[in-house]
């Protein structure tokens, strides 16, 4: 196994009295695609970030390679209308890259023909091209990468899901995303964890199906029956799975 | 005449540093907060008086106290922002003005710091300008990319290692140096109203970040040229003849842009 990029140990994270991650261990290697699952308010976002190191956790450790070179590429980002910015001088921002990536990112990304228009007149699906090519533009060696798939249809969320996994074979970086759809986890995914204020379980996408808290927090199989869904924390935990519940007084 | 020269100097040395940095305040949606800064300067010049410091010094010192002050209030969660804005803004000048009735051996015309004062401007305060839009646009020039950058998404520009606190704070004193310069001439209530103006009226021209504080720039320069000789020639107060200078060109840029660039 290769070594780590960046690594939580023991974190926790408390807001304004409110545990929202409790005692969580990830390492995030090169190579390796991790999924985030989890209902709302579970603490994906605040858990990526807590590896982003854009907040501070509570107690814990956040251990990162030095100059590690982080791709990130937000859910989405609200430009302000006053701002006159064409995709291109928004690409040109990033930090750190050479000249003609610009042209073979925006190539591979199929984006040549916005490069002139104005950031805010893009259409969401569009925007998420544009925000992953410059996730891309310094070569990264880990990819963070919030909801990438989320507004797409279902071609388009396959597509998007190859181009991130022939990515990460060609620039051998790690990948850590949240998946908004907890049914439909990427098919490259290493490793899915589940999370819920702690870490439910984590494993191979396979296997953690069978997982008795994955089943409790997300039901079998695909969700036919589609109800809202409220998490209840009743169930009991095989020897695979000895977390104990933190959420459970604000969650029920 | 040789007064009017010497406002309108600078005026215009203050439209170099307004243009660009009140584009930088429309974009990061700051306006509230660069009046907040504007208000504090009054209780800056009092305090400088007080403790016989260089006004130009005090309501730097001033400005950013209160700018740190207003972000260490910021993390707390019970208060909107917009409400401690206001609270602080009218705090300092209220403070300002309690100050300034109790100093004995100075006497403050206070039209003159709330409204901007033609004659107020002397020779001392022209070099200092002129030093001053020039390390602000040198500081400027410097961190342009990174305030930009963090300008669009401070997530975004912190992962890729742009030092975004830091930005922020220098672009706050940069800010606390524009009111400084701009205060004689414009007073402490319509300071906001340079930043704004021009920039918002340069929006609908610009098809980049340069060219925007390019423009708004030369719209200040024009706004502080006409408002000053309407000041002159109908004996108006200097300050508010320039604001309506500057409202007056936003109003052709809005209804002009309609116009030919729409139709």
């Amino acid at each position: 196994m290769s070594d780590y990029l960046i690594k939580l140990q023991n974190i926790n994270l408390v807001r304004q009295g409110r545990s929202i991650l409790k005692d969580i261990q990830l390492e995030i290697r090169s190579g390796e695609i991790i999924t985030l699952i989890g209902p709302n308010g579970a603490g994906k976002s605040s858990l990526l970030k807590l590896a982003l190191g854009l907040i501070a956790p509570s107690s814990g450790q956040r251990i990162c390679l030095p100059n590690l070179r982080i791709g990130y590429m937000p859910q989405k980002i609200s430009l302000p209308e006053t701002l006159p910015l064409s995709v291109k001088h928004f690409l040109k921002l990033a930090k750190g890259f050479q000249k003609n990536e610009l042209f073979n990112v925006s190539r591979r990304l199929k984006i040549e023909h916005l490069l002139d228009q104005p950031m805010q007149r893009l259409s969401g699906g569009e925007q998420q091209r544009v925000l992953l090519a410059r996730a891309l533009l310094s070569k990264p060696e880990l990819l963070v990468l919030d909801e990438p798939v989320q507004g797409l249809d279902v071609s388009g969320q396959s597509e998007l899901y190859h181009l991130i996994s022939d990515l990460k074979d060609e620039l051998n970086c790690g990948v850590l995303m949240v998946s908004h759809d907890l049914h439909l986890v990427m098919a490259a995914t290493d490793k899915v964890v589940c999370l819920n204020g702690h870490v439910c379980c984590e494993g191979h996408p396979q296997l953690i199906q069978q997982d008795p808290s994955y089943l409790e927090l997300f039901g079998k199989s695909m969700p036919a029956h589609l109800a809202p869904y409220t998490h209840h924390h009743d169930h009991t935990h095989g020897e695979h799975c000895n977390h104990d519940h933190v959420n459970e007084e604000q969650n029920s | 005449m040789s007064w009017l020269i010497d406002s309108l100097l600078a005026g215009l040395l203050l439209s170099l540093m307004s243009g660009p940095l009140g584009s930088f305040i429309v974009w990061r949606r700051m306006a509230y907060f660069g009046d907040t800064l504007a208000h504090s300067a009054l209780l800056g010049v009092t305090l400088g008086f007080v403790f016989d410091v260089n006004l130009n010094l005090a309501i730097i010192l001033c400005a950013v106290f209160v700018a740190l002050i207003l972000a260490s209030l910021q993390r707390q969660h019970f208060i909107p922002s917009d409400t401690l804005l206001g609270l602080m803004a009218h705090t300092t000048l209220a403070g300002g003005l309690v100050t300034l009735s109790q100093l004995e051996n100075v006497r403050i015309d206070l039209n003159a710091y709330l409204f901007g004062d033609l004659l107020a401007v002397n020779r001392d305060d022209l070099v200092i300008m002129a030093i001053g839009s020039a390390l602000v646009l040198l500081v400027l020039s410097r961190m342009w990319r990174g305030l930009l950058a963090a300008s669009v998404s401070e997530e975004l520009a912190q992962v890729e290692g742009y030092p975004v606190a830091k930005l922020r704070l220098m672009f706050m004193v940069l800010l606390a140096v524009v009111i400084a310069s701009a205060m004689k001439l414009v007073g402490v209530l319509l300071i906001t109203a340079m930043l704004i103006i021009p920039a918002a009226a340069a929006r609908p021209f610009s098809k980049g970040p340069k060219q925007m504080a390019v423009l708004a720039t030369l719209i200040s320069m024009l706004a502080v040229i006409v408002g000053l000789g309407l000041s002159y020639q109908f004996d108006t107060p200097a300050g508010p003849s320039i604001v309506l200078a500057s409202a007056f060109f936003f109003l052709i840029s809005q209804s002009s842009y309609r116009f030919f660039v729409r139709h």
